[in-house]
């Protein structure tokens, strides 16, 4: 029989090193990830005011958070937001995808235009539409100035109204790349099947509504996904546009929680809120993980 | 053609939706290059009757930003330096994670995979406070190397879901010749996988350019003024409550923070809208 | 018990619960061209990546030149191997593909020039280069691949389905060269295909596999002639050989068989059934090759036993060179190669001519060779 020696080094290092590679990775995913993740929860039931501290005090951080009015607002407001904006973006990001697809000319410059905003920083955008629609310089004094004296738009300084501001911020924003997407999906759909629908005798209408449409559900979910979470996790553009205001009109659960962590020492029921916005998130982002990823197991 | 007018509204519509866009941006424009009494007069929407640069100056060398009237300049730097380093290191991580998880799969390797990409997700809310903690306590708080740590740390995910799913299809009988042949691992990622990466990498340096040097809520928690991004200055300007607004200024000091990413997806677009796709776990 | 040059001991390979390749025995002599052939998963491939090193040995043993290489990388196993998508490196020249093997082990340069320049002489590529894969034919990246595996002087070369990217003409004539490589080189060679035309004309030897289990392991004539099995019997050969039932019967004091045809039935002479004197009545399923059954003009006239009978035709369909004639035996669909310029005419009788000494027989139950 032929001699069976004992692996090698070299054959040992080929199964070690690429886990040995991915591992500092994977270590600081472990630590700064899902480690904080439980730091932040266990903060989130103990009594940490300004720093943190551990004693035990269970769901109080919780309770209280749920009676805080400024709670109730962060949350109402984020509902409204969230809801509006998905709907708007996915509403107006499909109507422009569906136009554009029509063999337009100047089709690339029309997307590089429509696209452009989603390269800013949010801090940019939340200046440039604060000066806009601030009533004292922006589209009011415009129109005062133009002659339209009656005209009055002052939703930014309104307390029932600055809300929807952002909403008008962030579809700005946001809305040339669920066009993209949309776009994306729209060709990758089988010509020869649009061919074979006219053949059948649909029309441009049809061929959207009962051909095109159904099958870009991939879009729609990838979409839904990435406005859903971009909605809950918006900070930066409430910071600039409004900061919060005024008063606390225009509070969202980020907000919320860094000015309940870092200014008014309340650092437990921060981190309850954080906790909050986390679990909402993964409501919706694991089951689609999950899908996205379970015919790759092996 | 019968469809003429159709054709017609199609154009009006889509155009009317480039003057929507291009409004904000024209508004920034022509306000930083005019006199701040003509922006406060109601001439918000016109072209400057005086044309200066002094709010570009201004913005850039002299404006009061925090403590100091030094300009937006030191913060465009810091940006820089901590924009650089973390991309750089976030994307090559994220290569070689690619690399492992597509062409040297183990068990349990999707699952790992999913774990990481659950980072992409997380509200950062929820690490903030522990974040603070581990910076003080790795003598990185309110400096540049901290804000370069925390980028990569959240960046990795992001690169890693890049360059999986570029090199899950990239054949991987190439990689089998290639150890066939007597290459070893280090080897054939330099070799063979990196000279066909380019398009890949592109997509992700652009990324994470974009998101980091974006980033507000990082530079907010865990900057002093010595190493404030610039976004963070710039909503300092702005939401400054001493003294006269000076608008044209906040505008000018706005489309600086906004130059370099508008500017790298002007250059490359293309690679942008590949790298804002790729949202979907696949690819 | 002298050890052969490649040498697979009780190899299978299970992932997880799933077993792909049951216990396989495979002893390969130096120089010999041996071809795994089966259908899709049948564990043709897993095996050949296991002989390569790129799968791990679930249990059993590969040895190589007398060592044993389960745990050894596929670099050090002396190996080259040939890829279905010939795996060539598009960053690099075609220069760069085949000399990237040589630097990795380290070869000096004016060394690796001068195989370079004599491989790309014997695949005649020298004029290709200093192209980059992209630019090349399916046909010239096949050379390529094939000049890279040989800069290796490999104890032995492993070929994975490396003609199935190529059009039908370029694949004959590849094949031809691969043949003619083998002449020259005399290296020993694996070789993966589900086509069992090219396991028939290239091989020393078969291994025909299915279902996680090497069938029949024999030379080409033998597999052809002698099936182990009614899977090898249908699975080399084309068109397929004839499997139809029939029963053993005694027939002039001797075994013969006897078969249900479109009419009634006939009566043939079965010679390799002879010791089945003792099994005579029972049911078996009896296999004819084509050209076993055929018109009485392209009958083998050397054979000692030709049995000529008047049967109804079916189907009669012309390639130019054959007519393939179909009959009806046994209640099966059988084909007869004729002539091309045979008379037989759906629905008319013809004369078929059957060469019974070609004739084999097999277990219905089993189906294991019977005679």
């Amino acid at each position: 029989m032929a001699a069976h020696p004992a692996p090698s080094a070299r054959a040992r290092l080929r199964v070690l090193l690429p886990r040995l590679v991915l591992s500092p990775s994977l270590a600081l995913v472990a630590f700064f990830v899902y480690g904080f993740i439980a730091f932040t929860t266990y903060l989130s039931f103990s009594d940490s005011k300004m720093l943190p501290s551990y004693g035990w005090v269970g769901f109080q951080n919780y309770e209280t958070l749920f009676s805080l009015r400024m709670w109730d607002i962060a949350v109402t407001n984020l509902a409204i937001f969230g809801i509006l904006y998905i709907v708007i973006c996915s509403f107006l990001g499909l109507m422009l995808a569906i136009l554009l697809d029509q063999h337009i000319r100047a089709e690339g410059f029309i997307r590089t235009v429509y696209l452009y905003p989603m390269a800013l920083s949010f801090i940019v955008t939340g200046v440039a539409w604060k000066w806009f629609l601030d009533p004292g310089i922006g589209l009011e004094a415009v129109m005062h100035d133009w002659g339209w004296t009656s005209f009055e738009f002052r939703w930014i300084k309104d307390r029932d109204m600055a809300i929807y501001t952002i909403v008008i911020a962030a579809v700005w924003q946001t809305s040339g790349f669920v066009m993209a997407t949309f776009l994306a999906g729209l060709r990758g759909i089988d010509s020869e099947m649009l061919k074979a629908a006219r053949v059948d005798g649909a029309g441009t209408f049809a061929v959207y509504r009962r051909i095109v449409i159904p099958q870009l559900r991939p879009a729609f979910l990838s979409a839904f996904v990435v406005l859903a979470h971009m909605a809950i996790k918006s900070y930066d553009l409430v910071v600039a546009l409004t900061n919060g205001g005024p008063g606390n009109a225009t509070a969202v659960p980020s907000t919320f929680m860094y000015s309940y962590t870092f200014t008014r020492n309340q650092m437990g029921i921060g981190a309850a809120s954080a906790e909050i916005m986390l679990l909402t998130i993964a409501a919706v982002i694991i089951p689609y993980l999950w899908s996205e990823l379970k015919e790759d197991k092996r | 053609m019968t469809l003429r007018p159709a054709r017609i509204l199609l154009y009006a519509i889509l155009g009317l939706f480039c003057l929507y866009y291009l409004l904000p941006l024209y508004v920034m424009l022509v306000n930083s290059v005019k006199p701040l009494q003509e922006i406060t007069s109601g001439g918000m929407m016109e072209l400057p009757q005086v044309w200066t640069l002094a709010p570009w100056h201004n913005a850039w060398s002299q404006a009061q930003v925090g403590v100091e009237a030094t300009g937006l300049k030191p913060y465009f730097l810091n940006s820089l330096l901590m924009v650089v380093p973390a991309v750089t290191i976030a994307t090559v991580l994220g290569a070689l994670n690619g690399y492992v998880l597509t062409k040297w799969r183990f068990r349990g390797d999707t699952i790992l995979f999913g774990l990481m990409l659950f980072g992409c997700f997380i509200p950062f809310q929820i690490v903030l406070i522990p974040m603070a903690r581990s910076l003080g306590f790795l003598n990185l708080s309110g400096t540049v190397g901290g804000l370069i740590f925390v980028h990569v740390v959240y960046g990795i995910s992001f690169s890693t879901l890049y360059f999986r799913n570029y090199y899950s299809a990239f054949p991987t009988e190439l990689v089998r010749a290639a150890e066939i042949d007597g290459a070893g691992f280090f080897t054939i990622f330099w070799r063979i996988l990196v000279p066909n990466s380019g398009p890949i990498a592109v997509v992700c340096v652009i990324w994470l350019f974009t998101n980091i040097w974006n980033d507000f809520l990082f530079g907010a928690s865990f900057s002093d003024f010595s190493s404030q991004p610039m976004t963070v200055a710039l909503n300092n300007l702005v939401q400054s409550s001493t003294g006269e607004k000076e608008y044209n200024v906040h505008f000018a000091g706005a489309i600086m923070a906004a130059l370099p990413t508008l500017f790298v997806y002007i250059v490359a677009g293309r690679f942008f809208v590949r790298g804002l796709m790729s949202g979907s776990v696949k690819g | 018990m002298t050890q052969a040059f490649l040498n697979i001991d009780k190899v299978t390979k299970a992932y997880g619960a799933v077993q792909v390749l049951n216990e396989t025995n495979i002893a390969v002599q130096k120089g010999e061209f041996l071809v795994l052939v089966g259908p899709s998963g049948c564990g043709k491939s897993t095996l050949l990546n296991m002989i390569a090193g790129l799968e791990n040995i679930t249990s059993g043993e590969v040895s190589i030149d007398g060592r044993v290489v389960n745990d050894v990388p596929p670099a050090d196993r002396n190996i080259a191997m040939v890829f279905q998508s010939y795996a060539l490196y598009p960053n690099m020249t075609v220069r760069g593909n085949i000399s990237f093997s040589m630097e990795m082990h380290k070869v000096p340069k004016p060394e690796r020039e001068a195989k370079i320049a004599q491989v790309a002489e014997l695949l005649q590529i020298t004029h290709l280069l200093d192209r980059k894969p992209g630019q090349l034919s399916g046909g010239q990246r096949q050379r390529v691949a094939m000049g890279r595996a040989l800069t290796r002087d490999p104890a032995v070369f492993l070929f994975d389905e490396p003609l199935s990217n190529l059009d039908a003409k370029l694949r004959v004539d590849m094949r031809t060269e691969i043949k003619k490589l083998h002449q020259k080189l005399g290296t020993t060679i694996v070789y993966v295909t589900h086509d069992q035309v090219e396991a028939l004309t290239l091989s020393t030897r078969i291994a025909v596999m299915f279902g996680g289990d090497v069938q029949q392991l024999g030379t080409p004539e033998e597999v052809y002639n002698n099936p182990a099995n009614m899977f090898v019997a249908g699975f080399m050969g084309s068109p397929a050989m004839n499997l139809f039932p029939a029963e053993l019967i005694e027939l002039n004091g001797a075994v013969g068989v006897k078969v249900v045809t479109a009419g009634g039935f006939i009566t043939l002479p079965f010679p390799h059934g002879a010791h089945l004197t003792d099994q005579i009545g029972r049911e078996i399923v009896l296999g004819v090759r084509p050209e076993s059954m055929t018109d009485p003009e392209s009958a083998d006239h050397d054979s000692h036993c030709l049995e000529h009978v008047d049967l109804p035709v079916e189907l009669v369909e012309t390639t130019g060179a054959d007519s393939f004639v179909t009959i009806l035996l046994g209640g099966k669909e059988c084909i007869g190669r004729f002539r091309g310029k045979s008379t037989a005419t759906a629905g008319q009788l013809t004369h078929v001519t059957f060469d019974m000494t070609r004739a084999v027989a097999f277990d219905p139950k089993t189906e294991q060779r019977l005679a």
